[in-house]
């Protein structure tokens, strides 16, 4: 614990703050922190979706702030669709032990092995995760859940709230949503309703990845370049697997590659990179010129209304 | 893998940044974008994300094959900023969308608010968070009636600068005369309103014009394009002038080994500068205590201010919880009487009897509607009597009785602690959203004058 020595600016025309004036990072890392706190203070059962990706561990992050030097007051949910990166499940493993956390995982695979879920005939299994998602939240009775959705992602988006009503089955109807004035979040439901909770609603990709190396934040190592045997599918590179692939038509070969986003292996495309520090790769995604997704998740791909839909069905 | 909280937070970035090294302390502006259907506001927005190098290229992609597909020879930049099926399918915009777009001197989060009529709600919404308002004309139109419904709600949610965007004027070939005569109407209108930081740019969205690139056009004009002035406007205000307002969000008791006895305060400082050792007073009680410790995020500091959240600990053990105000300087009167104007956002009518919940920063409380004074006509600012009733997008002057105290500044004086929220305890509605004390200076009427409200 040692106190922080400020190299303060002074006050200018354009920053009437003067010595108070606030990055946009330290704004952003407020405002998140408030989010965090309203739903302790409100909710009875929150929890954290958390799947080992930048945005989750940002999330925990600054919850762990928020609460210090108090653990963090919720546990963590985990939906697994079974074709999980290896290196992100450790990390995710690791990350709960180390901060003491609560884990809950919900298995794409028990809801196959049961019938209650069928496998894709294309394999995908990001679209499965929304039965195992709503079950985990019914049976444990969560009632705040937050994600690492943020609202630059993608058009349907934009217009989510940081507090969104959820029905008894999980769906998001863009017209009962309620407006959102000034940081007065309302989480009021009725029973068997739930809200979903965005804290980083207002950050976008390059924030999270300034903030990642502000923070000196660890991430699972296929964030950066990496060795790996890949083969070319829809315009991306897969990671052979058992999950699915290569066909026989495709051909693996071994490249030098990171990834943007994790998700499910059979999903979750690599980009060819060289990027093997974090200044690295935030000086490859300010140079970019393809958004987040749509450089590296084939399931958004599937129609201009796709995240629509799949928000209406309960998924995020 | 370490999660290391003992980060100093003014750290500069490393590495290479194609924003130099200054990417790290940008400021954040967030404004938000008004304007009539037919002003060309998602064609404004889509230039502004487009020539701020903030659309991608799989985005544009999209565009133009949608466009093509519509036999439109150029891009249709409205297409970038269109969100939801619905609106696809009827050409509008039915809510609040949130825009983030960077340049290497500021990060933005624009609420684009669409402005029909009917959507007055929308705007109010958008501007609640905003500290500078766009407000877009059609220069063949010059200032109309939405433009001054948009003025007065940026007033009344006290939005501290206001862009005039004097749009289309390649329709008008450029005349200065055109934009001028429009620029001083809205600004005569806005100071009447109590706006006094009004600046009019002359543009056009579609071809481009003073938006992002200096217009060709128009050397008569030597002002800032729309976005250098989004890049220089002053962000924020000195919170060394203002009153210390510390809503309690949540009390951290680790209640562990380490930290057997710590019981720290933990929210966000709505306004002023808190330092160790400051008198503080705890709200509504009135007992008062001294700040023995500030801890921000985990490193202790001495000194913080709004809008940061931090925890704060007490000298005394004193009873403090979720829904206290800590607050210093100036102490606001506790008060069961609220005097509010306020702006409907449910289709469910608002009525005088109705018993709703109230929400101010971090308290919610029982409340019922005394007293509907008055609806004020946005249009004319005129006040209407013998209203029993608030219907959506109505704006009127209420009375509430609440069931335990709150602590409540004018909303003029400060936006976080005068504003409120009213809730329908029924199932959870947002109703109605709330700012203390008066609005701008409306204008009684006599009731005869009052056939067109029945």
């Amino acid at each position: 614990m040692t106190t922080a020595t400020h190299t303060l600016p002074d006050a200018t025309d354009e920053n009437p703050g003067g010595p108070f004036a606030l990055s946009h990072l330290d704004a952003l890392e407020a405002e998140s922190v408030h989010i965090f706190r309203e739903v302790a203070g409100e909710f009875e059962r929150p929890v954290i979706l958390f799947s080992g990706g930048k945005d989750s561990i940002v999330m925990l992050h600054l919850a762990l702030k928020a609460f210090w030097p108090a653990p963090v007051p919720f546990a963590l949910l985990h939906v697994d669709t079974g074709h999980n990166f290896p290196e992100v499940l450790d990390y995710r493993d690791r990350a709960v032990a180390e901060h003491g956390l609560r884990l809950h995982v919900a298995h794409v695979q028990d809801f196959i092995d049961d019938g209650r879920l069928r496998e894709r005939p294309d394999g995908l299994r990001n679209p499965l995760q929304t039965v195992p998602l709503l079950d985990g939240i019914e049976s444990n009775k969560f009632d705040a859940v937050f994600g690492g959705g943020r609202r630059d992602e993608e058009k349907a988006r934009a217009k989510e709230r940081v507090f969104s009503l959820r029905d008894e089955f999980g769906a998001w109807d863009p017209r009962r949503q309620r407006p959102e004035l000034w940081s007065l979040y309302n989480g009021k439901h009725a029973v068997g309703e739930h809200v979903r909770v965005f804290p980083l609603s207002n950050w976008t990709e390059l924030d999270v990845w300034q903030y990642i190396e502000r923070e000196k934040i660890d991430l699972p190592e296929i964030y950066y370049a990496h060795e790996r045997e890949v083969f070319a599918r829809n315009g991306m590179w897969l990671t052979a697997g058992e999950w699915g692939g290569p066909k026989e038509s495709e051909t693996v070969e071994r490249r030098l590659v990171r990834y943007r986003t994790v998700g499910d292996m059979s999903c979750t495309g690599a980009v060819d990179s060289d990027a093997a520090t974090i200044g690295d790769v935030i000086a490859e995604i300010a140079a970019s010129r393809l958004t987040e997704r749509g450089a590296t998740r084939a399931d958004d791909k599937m129609s201009e209304a796709a995240m629509e839909d799949r928000k209406r069905e309960g998924y995020f | 893998m370490s999660t290391d909280l003992h980060t100093n937070s003014t750290a500069p970035a490393s590495g290479e940044n194609p924003f130099g090294e200054e990417a790290s302390a940008t400021a954040l502006l967030r404004f938000a974008t008004a304007g009539s259907v037919d002003d060309g506001k998602s064609t404004l927005v889509g230039r502004l994300l487009h020539d701020s190098k903030s659309v991608l290229a799989d985005q544009l992609e999209a565009v133009e094959r949608v466009s093509l597909g519509r036999g439109q020879e150029t891009p249709d930049l409205a297409l970038l900023t269109d969100g939801l099926r619905a609106e696809r399918e009827q050409g509008i915009t039915i809510d609040v969308a949130y825009r983030y777009f960077a340049t290497p001197r500021r990060r933005f989060i624009l609420a684009d608010t669409p402005g029909h009529v009917q959507y007055t709600r929308n705007m109010v919404t958008g501007a609640s968070t905003a500290e500078l308002a766009v407000v877009l004309v059609d220069a063949r139109n010059g200032v109309v009636e939405q433009t001054r419904r948009h003025a007065a709600v940026a007033a009344l949610l006290r939005v501290p600068h206001v862009v005039l965007a004097v749009n289309k004027m390649d329709l008008v070939d450029y005349a200065e005369p055109v934009f001028a005569a429009i620029a001083e109407e809205f600004t005569a209108y806005a100071a009447s309103l109590g706006v006094t930081d009004v600046v009019a740019v002359p543009i056009s969205a579609l071809a481009g014009d003073n938006v992002v690139e200096p217009s060709a056009h128009m050397d008569w004009y030597g002002g800032p394009t729309l976005l250098e002035h989004l890049e220089t406007v002053p962000v924020g205000s000195d919170p060394s002038q203002e009153p210390v307002r510390f809503p309690v969000q949540y009390v951290i008791r680790p209640q562990n080994a380490d930290f057997p006895d710590y019981r720290g305060y933990a929210g966000q400082l709505a306004s002023g500068v808190l330092r160790k050792g400051d008198a503080v007073t705890v709200l509504p009680s009135g007992h008062t205590t001294t700040v023995v410790g500030i801890d921000a995020l985990g490193r202790e500091t001495d000194v913080a201010w709004a809008p940061q959240s931090v925890t704060v600990r007490l000298a005394e053990d004193i009873d403090v919880s979720r829904g206290d105000l800590i607050a210093g300087g100036r102490i606001p009167v506790p008060t069961k009487d609220v005097v509010a104007t306020v702006c409907h956002l449910h289709e469910r009518p608002l009525r005088i009897g109705d018993k709703v919940l109230l929400k101010h920063t971090t308290r919610t409380v029982r409340a019922l509607v005394k007293e509907i004074g008055y609806r004020i006509d946005i249009d004319s600012l005129e006040q209407r009597s013998g209203a029993d009733g608030l219907s959506v997008n109505d704006i009127g002057h209420v009375t509430l009785r609440t069931s335990e105290p709150l602590s409540l500044d004018d909303y003029t004086d400060n936006r976080r602690t005068g504003s409120f929220l009213l809730i329908d305890p029924a199932d959870g509605t947002t109703l109605t959203a709330g700012m203390a004390g008066e609005a701008f200076d409306t204008v009684a009427v006599d009731a005869a004058d009052e056939e067109d409200w029945v």
